[in-house]
C-alpha cells in the first residue's frame, strides 16, 4: 500500500538531488572556464543582456519610483496630516529592495528566457554535441560568457534603476505632493553607502542565479520544440522564485553584519 | 583503430544496443548500415564519447574511453570529427565561421590563413560564395555539406559521418562518396559512416556492418555481403518489406 507513494517521493527526491547535483557541476565548470573566456564574446553577451536591457529596466524603475512616492505621500498624509519621509522611503525602498530585487526580476524573464531558449535549441539541433567534436568545450563557449556578462551588468543596471526610480519619485513628490524639492533630496542624501551597497551585494548574487540557472535550463533541455519551451518557462519561473527567496536570506545576513 | 566491446545501451526501457561488440582498423572505411531507430547514431555518439555506454567498454587504440575524465575525453576527441545527421550548424555563425571553427581550436593556422583553407574546404563539397550566408539561408543539401566541409577542415584521424548522402541529389551524392574516398586514400582517415544508401556504401566500404536488435548480425566487405544468405541481411539490402524485420513490431522492442 506504501509502494506508491514512496515511489513517487523518491522519485522527487533523487531527481532533486541530480539536479541540485548537475547544477553544483555546471557551477564548477562555469569557475574553471572563466580564466580562458574569450573576450569578444563576453562583450558581445555584455551588449545584448546590459545594454539591451536598459530601456525596459529603466522605464520599469522609473515608474515604480512614482508609485511609491504616490503612496508613501498618500499614507503619510492620512497619518501625519503631512506627506513626510517621501525621499527617505522611496530612497531607502528603491536601493534596498526594489531596485535590485525588481531589476533582476525584469532581467530574469527578458535575459534568463533568451538564455534558455538559445541553449536549449541548440542542444536539441545537436549544436552541443558539434561544440564538443570540435574541440570546444559549451561550458566555455556559451554559458562563462553569458554568467559574466550578467554579473557584469546586472549591478549595472539596478545602480541605474535606483537612480531612475528616485528621480520618479521626485517628480511625483514636487509636482504631486507638494513636497519641497530640496526636502526630498536632503532625504535621498541621507543614503549611504551601505544602504546602496545593501542592494548592489544582493544584486551580484541575482545575477548569478540568472545566469546559473538558465544556462542549466538550456543544456538539460530534451524534447524538441516542447522541450524548449518547457526549459524557457521553467528558467525564468525558478529564477524568480529563487531571487525573491534568496533576497530574504541575503538581506538578513547583510543586516547581520551591518550593511544596509 | 576503434573498438567497442559489448556495448550495451539503453534510453528508458528501449534496449538499443546488446553486448555490442565491432572494430574499426586504421584507414578502413566501414558503413553501419541497419533500420531506421535501430541504434546507428547511438553507436556513433558512443565511439566518440558523447553517449556512455551502460556497459561494455570502447578502445580508442588502447585507451578505454569508458569512464574517462572531461579533460582525457577532450583529448581523444581531438582526433574525431562528426557529422551530424541534421549538419548540426551553429545558427548564430555565418557558413564561413561555422567552417573555421575548428579550425580555429586547432591553434595550428594564424587568423590569414584560415578563410583560404574555408573556401577550399567548401568547394570541395560543391558550394562556392556562401561564406557569408547563414546557415538559415541554406537549403537542407546545402547545410549537411558545410557540416561535412567543417568536418574535413579539421583534417581528423577519424571521421564519422552520420547519414552524409541523405537529402543530396544522386549527382553530389556520388562526389561526396567520392571526398570520402580521396580523404582515405590522401590522408589515411578512418571513417565510420551511417547510411541508408546502399550504393553510396558499397562504393566507399571497405566493410560493411548491419545493425539488427542492438548486435552486429555480420561485418564483411561489400561484396560479401551482397551475397550474403543472413535473411536479415538480404532483407534490407534488397530493400524489401516481406521478412524478419518487421517495422510495426520495431517500436516494441
Amino acid at each position: 500500500m506504501w509502494n506508491k507513494p514512496l515511489d513517487w517521493l523518491g522519485s522527487i527526491l533523487l531527481s532533486t538531488a541530480d539536479t541540485l547535483g548537475r547544477i553544483v557541476v555546471l557551477c564548477r565548470q562555469i569557475l574553471y572556464w572563466i580564466k580562458t573566456a574569450d573576450r569578444k564574446n563576453v562583450i558581445a553577451q555584455t551588449v545584448a543582456i546590459g545594454v539591451d536591457s536598459l530601456p525596459v529596466t529603466l522605464l520599469t524603475s522609473l515608474f515604480t519610483g512614482m508609485v511609491l512616492a504616490l503612496q508613501t505621500g498618500f499614507s503619510f498624509r492620512k497619518v501625519f496630516n503631512e506627506p513626510l519621509y517621501v525621499g527617505t522611503v522611496v530612497g531607502l525602498s528603491l536601493t534596498k529592495e526594489l531596485g535590485p530585487v525588481l531589476t533582476a526580476v525584469v532581467v530574469a524573464g527578458r535575459v534568463g528566457a533568451s538564455i534558455a531558449a538559445e541553449l536549449g535549441t541548440m542542444k536539441v539541433t545537436e549544436q552541443i554535441d558539434a561544440l564538443y567534436t570540435l574541440g570546444t568545450h559549451p561550458v566555455k563557449y556559451l554559458a562563462v560568457p553569458r554568467f559574466l556578462a550578467c554579473i557584469a551588468s546586472i549591478p549595472l543596471l539596478t545602480l541605474m534603476a535606483d537612480f531612475i526610480g528616485v528621480i520618479g519619485g521626485w517628480i511625483i513628490a514636487v509636482y504631486r505632493l507638494q513636497v519641497p524639492g530640496s526636502v526630498y533630496i536632503d532625504e535621498v542624501r541621507a543614503l549611504t553607502w551601505r544602504e546602496v551597497g545593501h542592494g548592489l551585494a544582493k544584486s551580484v548574487v541575482f545575477a548569478a542565479i540568472i545566469a546559473i540557472v538558465s544556462c542549466y535550463k538550456g543544456f538539460a533541455c530534451e524534447g524538441g520544440a516542447e522541450g524548449v519551451g518547457k526549459a524557457t518557462t521553467s528558467a525564468v519561473v525558478v529564477s524568480m522564485v529563487m531571487i525573491l527567496v534568496c533576497d530574504y536570506f541575503l538581506s538578513a545576513v547583510l543586516v547581520a553584519f551591518g550593511i544596509g | 583503430m576503434i573498438r567497442l566491446e559489448n556495448v550495451s545501451k539503453a534510453f528508458g526501457k528501449n534496449q538499443v544496443l546488446r553486448d555490442c561488440s565491432l572494430e574499426i582498423n586504421d584507414g578502413e572505411t566501414l558503413s553501419i548500415i541497419g533500420g531506421s531507430g535501430t541504434g546507428k547514431s547511438v553507436t556513433m555518439k558512443i565511439m566518440i564519447g558523447l553517449l556512455q555506454p551502460d556497459s561494455g567498454n570502447v578502445w580508442i587504440e588502447n585507451k578505454n574511453i569508458v569512464g574517462m575524465t572531461e579533460e582525457e575525453l577532450a583529448m581523444i576527441q581531438h582526433q574525431f570529427a562528426y557529422v551530424f545527421q541534421l549538419a548540426a550548424l551553429f545558427d548564430s555563425l555565418t557558413v564561413g565561421e561555422n567552417v573555421a571553427f575548428g579550425l580555429r581550436n586547432l591553434n595550428k593556422f594564424t587568423e590569414s590563413e584560415i578563410p583560404p583553407i574555408v573556401r577550399e574546404k567548401l568547394s570541395l563539397v560543391g558550394l562556392n560564395n556562401i561564406e557569408d550566408l547563414k546557415p538559415a539561408e541554406l537549403s537542407g543539401g546545402m547545410r549537411k555539406r558545410v557540416a561535412i566541409a567543417r568536418a574535413i577542415a579539421m583534417s581528423p584521424k577519424y571521421l564519422l559521418y552520420d547519414e552524409p548522402t541523405t537529402g543530396l541529389d544522386p549527382i553530389m551524392s556520388d562526389v561526396i562518396n567520392d571526398l570520402i574516398l580521396d580523404l582515405q586514400k590522401k590522408l589515411g582517415t578512418t571513417a565510420v559512416v551511417v547510411t541508408h544508401d546502399m550504393k553510396s556504401a558499397y562504393k566507399i566500404s571497405n566493410r560493411i556492418a548491419m545493425l539488427y536488435e542492438g548486435r552486429i548480425v555480420e561485418c564483411d566487405t561489400p561484396a560479401r555481403i551482397q551475397a550474403s544468405t543472413n535473411p536479415v541481411v538480404r532483407q534490407f539490402i534488397t530493400g524489401s518489406s516481406q521478412g524478419p524485420i518487421q517495422m510495426k513490431l520495431r517500436a516494441n522492442t
